[in-house]
């Protein structure tokens, strides 16, 4: 009579793991969380904290070696310094005129864009917008300066209908001026985005209640797409803060990551450069607490 | 049920914090840089056949620039070491790429004498027995000036070799500025030409201000312009906050210059000579002289990282960097003075008398009178102590360049 051999009944490895995180959810969610949660705990926060540990020690003069003596220089110096305050300030300042400037800007075209254009005419904006993104934040920005040169195109158009050259190149007018341009698409597509989403029978409603064109905007549209215009002057905001690039090509002025930039590549100061860079940190800290209390971010 | 925290999430928060706290204590433990020991390479071996060098632009040329402009491909055929250049725009950017990755990116920089004494007594670079490798050394060909100076010799050992030396004139467009004399179209409120202006954007840069007020008002006592009291220090620094409203554009990247004199936002300002040269390469009128007040300048040394990859080929490219013929051929493309006084035959012969007029080549008491590039520090020598040290200096910039 043949034995009848039983075939081992224990299921594979992969099964019994497969079981395992069937009866454990928490596990599974783990599992799938862990490798983006490490690469952002390890890479992003341990080098941030690092930076931040950092910025409590100093320098040694000549050898420009880091000593590891604890204390709070740093920070008195970029405190009392006036070049220190005077780049906060001047930074600061550059970035709530180009949000300001760019919302100007973007909201007329959003609006356009999102509530009066044909389909056609919407598409053809859209791909308008997002059409310098295609090419290089450099070459744009070496356009500018190009454009604002002595002599340069801006120059040139004045010329031609009879105005006299402005002498903008290498000034902070430029780099106001080029800032606003890069991030213009970056503030028009969240207020795009807001806008359309608003329907159109609330407007209807808020015309039969007797509204007239401009109350229904302040009352209706606007507070309907402040969560859009918000997202929008985060962007304009943060990334004019922490840009180096285009004030040292197209201006003649320090941003708070130029001296950040001087200091690490150029003196090799790393520990005051960490301390400078929680001044950026501070700032949008304090925008995006304002933010969150004119209720931009309950839309989400 | 609210209140209640089920699963994972209750004992995320505290881990996340937990793991911050480890975070944060093991980058306070970490380690710091150190300074490393002092090798002296007295043989050269076989080549390894990689060379990485930090350099001036127009210092290490291999015909991309301009086809007839190449002693790197010869040296490559030659030794079989193929070169890679970083181009640095500052002294302080050469100094911090020396010493990135515990010195193990790049063989040699091509330093000058602001960076020379930081990078020797931080460890970074390697000596060098130049009376037994160098051919230059064992021939006497290099200039006496440039044979042991104080930025490159430091107790009797050789931290590398001499390549070329040169000033900052004062370049200026020939069509909109009448030929200067003195620096005072840069740096007095009066100059017809405020507003187009240009400075070097380096903390170095001070040392240019010293010696105009060393001319100007001798009553400071100034007499050497890296070597500043707090109240000459404080002068110069005001001068140059002055100037800073004259000045349209600071320069640091060399092509930022050019640039700019090209579409005449600058008309005049301090220059490397490899900037007139390629002006007027491209036909531009420019033109430069050297003021009354005098000029700061630079003797740069090729110096090798005490841990580099390629010590082979450093060193091979060490003794072909002194040959004259080499040295001639980056003078006449840079517009520097060879420190190999035997390249002077070559340029009397290409250049004429331009060899002497304009490169001063071989002229001893020219080379004195350039205020070089070196590193201020506090002992200004005769016991005193006082003297305004670099990191001053750099934090002066900073409230100059920042205002």
């Amino acid at each position: 009579m043949a034995t009848v051999v039983a075939r081992d009944s224990r299921p594979g490895l992969r099964r019994r793991f497969s079981a395992a995180l069937y009866r454990r959810p928490g596990l599974k969610l783990v599992f799938l969380l862990l490798p983006p949660l490490a690469w952002m705990v390890v890479v992003y926060l341990g080098s941030l904290s690092l930076l931040f540990v950092s910025s409590f020690w100093r320098v040694d003069p000549f050898t420009s070696a880091i000593v590891h003596r604890w204390g709070l220089d740093n920070f008195k110096t970029i405190l009392t310094e006036p070049a220190f305050r005077a780049t906060a300030v001047r930074t600061a300042g550059i970035a709530a005129a180009v949000t300001v400037t760019d919302v100007l800007l973007a909201f007329p075209i959003a609006y356009y864009a999102a509530r009066l254009a044909t389909p056609r005419v919407r598409n053809a904006l859209l791909v308008a917008v997002v059409l310098p993104l295609w090419s290089n934040y450099l070459v744009r920005v070496f356009a500018w300066r190009t454009i604002l040169a002595e002599g340069g195109l801006a120059d040139s158009f004045l010329g031609l209908i009879g105005l006299p050259g402005v002498r903008l190149g290498f000034t902070n007018w430029a780099v106001w001026i080029a800032f606003c341009y890069l991030w213009l698409p970056f503030v028009i597509l969240p207020i795009y985005v807001a806008l359309e989403r608003i329907p159109r029978s609330l407007l209807e409603a808020s015309g039969d209640l007797g509204a007239r064109p401009w109350t229904t905007f302040r009352d209706v549209v606007f507070p309907l797409a402040f969560p859009g215009v918000v997202a929008g002057s985060i962007f304009a905001f943060s990334l004019t803060l922490g840009d180096y690039i285009t004030p040292s090509l197209v201006g003649n002025t320090r941003f708070i990551g130029n001296v950040i930039f001087e200091f690490v590549g150029v003196s090799g100061n790393v520990p005051i450069a960490a301390a400078y860079g929680l001044v950026p940190v501070a700032i949008m800290a304090v925008y995006l607490f304002v933010a969150r209390r004119l209720r931009a971010f309950e839309a989400l | 049920m609210r209140g209640r925290k089920r699963g994972a999430s209750r004992w995320a928060r505290p881990a996340i914090m937990l793991g911050a706290a480890v975070m944060l204590l093991a980058a306070a433990c970490g380690g710091g840089t150190e300074a490393k020991g002092g090798k002296v390479f007295d043989s050269v071996g076989k080549g390894e056949g990689k060379l990485s060098l930090i350099a001036w632009p127009g210092y290490v040329e291999s015909g991309e620039n301009d086809p007839k402009v190449d002693w790197v491909t010869p040296f490559q055929d030659q030794s079989g070491c193929q070169v890679s250049v970083k181009y640095a725009n500052t002294s302080d950017e050469m100094v911090a790429l020396m010493r990135q990755g515990g010195g193990k990116i790049y063989d040699g920089v091509s330093a000058s004498g602001d960076a020379t004494n930081r990078l020797i007594a931080h460890g970074d670079v390697a000596g060098v027995d130049v009376q037994k490798l160098i051919d230059a050394y064992k021939n006497q060909e290099i200039m006496p000036a440039l044979q042991s100076p104080g930025h490159n010799t430091v107790d009797a050992v050789h931290y590398g070799v001499p390549y070329m030396w040169g000033v900052n004139f004062l370049m200026y467009n020939t069509e909109k500025v009448q030929k200067p004399s003195s620096w005072d179209i840069t740096f007095e409120p009066s100059s017809p030409y405020a507003g187009n202006i240009t400075a070097y954007d380096s903390p170095i840069y001070i040392a240019d201000a010293a010696l105009y007020l060393k001319a100007h008002q001798p009553d400071l006592g100034i007499t050497d312009p890296y070597e500043l009291t707090q109240a000459q220090f404080d002068a110069s620094v005001d001068l140059l906050k002055q100037q800073a409203g004259m000045v349209r554009k600071y320069w640091a990247v060399y092509t930022d210059e050019i640039d700019a004199f090209k579409t005449g936002d600058l008309v005049a300002g301090t220059a490397w000579p490899v900037n007139l040269s390629l002006l007027l390469a491209d036909g531009q009128p420019v033109d430069a002289v050297i003021p009354s007040e005098g000029v700061t300048g630079w003797a740069d040394t090729w110096m090798m990282s005490s841990n580099a990859p390629h010590p082979n080929c450093m060193l091979q490219w060490m003794q072909w960097t002194t040959k004259a013929d080499i040295q001639a051929q980056v003078a006449e493309y840079y517009g520097a003075t060879p420190s190999n006084s035997a390249s002077c035959d070559q340029l009397r012969t290409d250049l004429g008398e331009e060899a002497d007029t304009v490169y001063h080549c071989g002229d001893q008491d020219f080379l004195k009178a350039i205020a070089l590039w070196k590193t201020p520090q506090a002992d200004c020598g005769n016991g005193r102590n006082d003297c305004m040290d670099y990191s001053k200096w750099t934090e002066a910039w900073t409230a100059i360049r920042g205002a």
